[in-house]
């Protein structure tokens, strides 16, 4: 297979790779793909006080595109607000990384696993907000 | 150390020196047709494809006559099958094959249900042997022909022709074999072996790629229908101008490979045990494939937990082969590997390492070392990994896909 540079670029030097604790109501985690098809992507938000994303973490079981993908949307991510970040498209990613046809799928994912660690974050501030109604005020 | 090292050698061979300078002057100067029959260019050809049909036939212990030549092991294998199939129809319209075969064993078997054959597929043992209790049973009176391979392509284990070939005696199944991967890794005796066709092909055995072989049983006869036509070449079984060249490449491939493939598998196996301590040191990985019926060549392993064309990627100065959907333009894992009842998680991940007459040991040595860098390099990349390392069983982990 041959990958362009951004994808190599990608899988020789991943982008904040590693994880945040999944208990901290200020993350977000999305964990999107499954062994038996070859891709797992583990994406995780943590997001300020303001809702912006400030930081991103990642890990990837999957071929060079689907750990290029996540490394990708990681850098992405950050700085945007939790709209801005669901406003990314799998397109946008495949076109950065110029990814072959037989690996549009796992720019699928990428965007799938935002959805995710947003939905993620959201639930778990939802209930978070219920169990600590003081905490909630102050936030708002 | 020379890069990339070729660990690849069951896809393809390198045509050893020695063939290629063999072949040369039948380019160039000794370029008669070996089917002209009126001057001394077609007759100093066909003295060469008559040498070279002796040297193949020596390797496998049959008759030179019994040789015909083909453009590879595919073509050979679709001869034997159709040829025979066709021809026997008249007996019945049963095959039975094994669901690890080659594709083009596999692929000629669909072609033949098209036509109206109905084709039983065994699952092989988990460890890659075919079941021979099974086998029997598929067996039927309206059989006429059964294909399974010597040495399987992705996983290197041995079948046991003799004993296969014994129930296909007594139920009188004509049995077909796909040697493409046995010729010079282990001993073929034709005249002990109840085989009566099997396929061959030069450039896994050190010769050219576009040549190859059917060795056609003639005691007792074994009669197949052309899948060919054309000037009656090859008795009429296969049409078509022989190319000279790649034929003396073959044999002279093949006179090598009798000559030296006893030493040489011994070397071969040296390394591989090597390369399978080695590697069996970094720690959750599996063998693919019985280890003890095997050709020493082969090496197949599955690294769990992580994704085998990432793998490859990471080790590029390695030539070798995976398993993997993602190396596969069908997303499918290989088919070999979950025929024997392997995850697709762990098919995913698995490399075949195959060694040949050019490895040598500082090769091996980088390999291990490269490996046993990268794979937990690959690991701490992989939340499976981490689930696993946490105590996670993921085979009962909820997956949103």
């Amino acid at each position: 297979m041959a990958y362009s540079e951004k994808v190599l670029d990608h899988y020789e030097n991943p982008r904040n790779l590693g994880a945040f604790d999944a208990n901290d109501p200020t993350v977000g985690t999305g964990m999107v793909g499954a062994p038996a098809c070859g891709d797992v992507m583990r994406l995780q938000i943590k997001v300020n006080e303001t809702g912006v994303i400030e930081d991103a973490r990642f890990k990837t079981y999957g071929c060079g595109s689907a750990i290029a993908s996540s490394s990708l949307v990681t850098e992405w991510v950050k700085g945007k607000t939790l709209a801005e970040a669901l406003a990314i498209k799998n397109s946008q990613i495949a076109e950065e990384l110029a990814l072959p046809p037989v690996k549009i799928h796992c720019s699928v994912l990428a965007e799938e696993a935002i959805k995710a660690a947003v939905t993620d974050y959201q639930t778990r501030q939802a209930a978070f907000g219920q169990a600590n109604p003081a905490q909630d005020a102050v936030s708002a | 150390m020379e890069l990339p090292i070729y660990l690849d050698y069951a896809a393809t061979t390198p045509v050893d020196p020695r063939v290629a300078e063999k072949m040369l002057p039948y380019l160039t100067s000794k370029y008669g047709n070996p089917a002209s029959r009126s001057h001394s260019f077609g007759w100093e050809a066909e003295k060469a494809v008559e040498q070279a049909r002796e040297q193949v036939a020596a390797l496998i212990n049959c008759d030179p006559s019994e040789i015909i030549w083909t453009s590879g092991a595919t073509e050979s294998d679709n001869l034997a099958i159709k040829g025979a199939a066709h021809f026997y129809a008249s007996k019945g319209k049963h095959l039975v094959t094994l669901k690890t075969e080659h594709k083009a064993v596999l692929d000629t078997m669909r072609q033949l249900e098209r036509e109206g054959f109905e084709v039983t597929y065994l699952e092989p043992k988990p460890d890659g042997l075919l079941d021979l209790d099974q086998f029997r049973e598929a067996l039927r009176p309206n059989t006429a022909v059964a294909s399974v391979m010597f040495v399987n392509s992705e996983i290197g284990v041995i079948q046991d022709l003799a004993a296969i070939g014994a129930s296909c005696r007594e139920r009188g199944v004509i049995f077909h074999v796909d040697a493409a991967q046995a010729t010079g890794k282990i001993e073929i005796d034709l005249a002990r072996l109840p085989v009566d066709l099997m396929s061959l092909c030069a450039h896994k055995t050190y010769g050219p790629k576009g040549i190859g072989a059917l060795y056609v049983r003639k005691k007792p006869r074994v009669r197949i229908q052309a899948q060919m036509h054309g000037g009656g070449h090859e008795r009429g079984m296969r049409s078509g101008t022989l190319p000279t060249h790649q034929i003396v490449g073959m044999g002279e491939a093949f006179a090598i490979a009798r000559v030296e493939m006893a030493e040489e598998s011994r070397r071969i196996r040296r390394l591989r045990d090597k390369l399978l301590d080695g590697l069996l040191g970094i720690g959750e990985v599996y063998v693919n494939g019985n280890l003890e019926h095997r050709v020493p060549h082969n090496l197949n392993m599955s690294f769990a937990f992580i994704e085998g064309e990432s793998l490859m990627m990471a080790i590029k100065d390695i030539a070798v082969s995976s398993g993997s959907a993602c190396t596969s333009a069908t997303l499918e894992p290989s088919y070999v590997l979950k025929a024997l009842g392997r995850s697709d998680e762990l098919a995913h991940s698995s490399i075949r390492f195959s060694l040949g007459r050019f490895t040598t040991e500082a090769q091996i040595d980088y390999a291990i070392d490269l490996i046993s860098r990268q794979v937990p390099r690959l690991r701490e990349m992989s939340p499976l990994w981490e689930m696993h390392q946490a105590g996670i069983d993921l085979n009962q982990v909820k997956w949103a896909s």
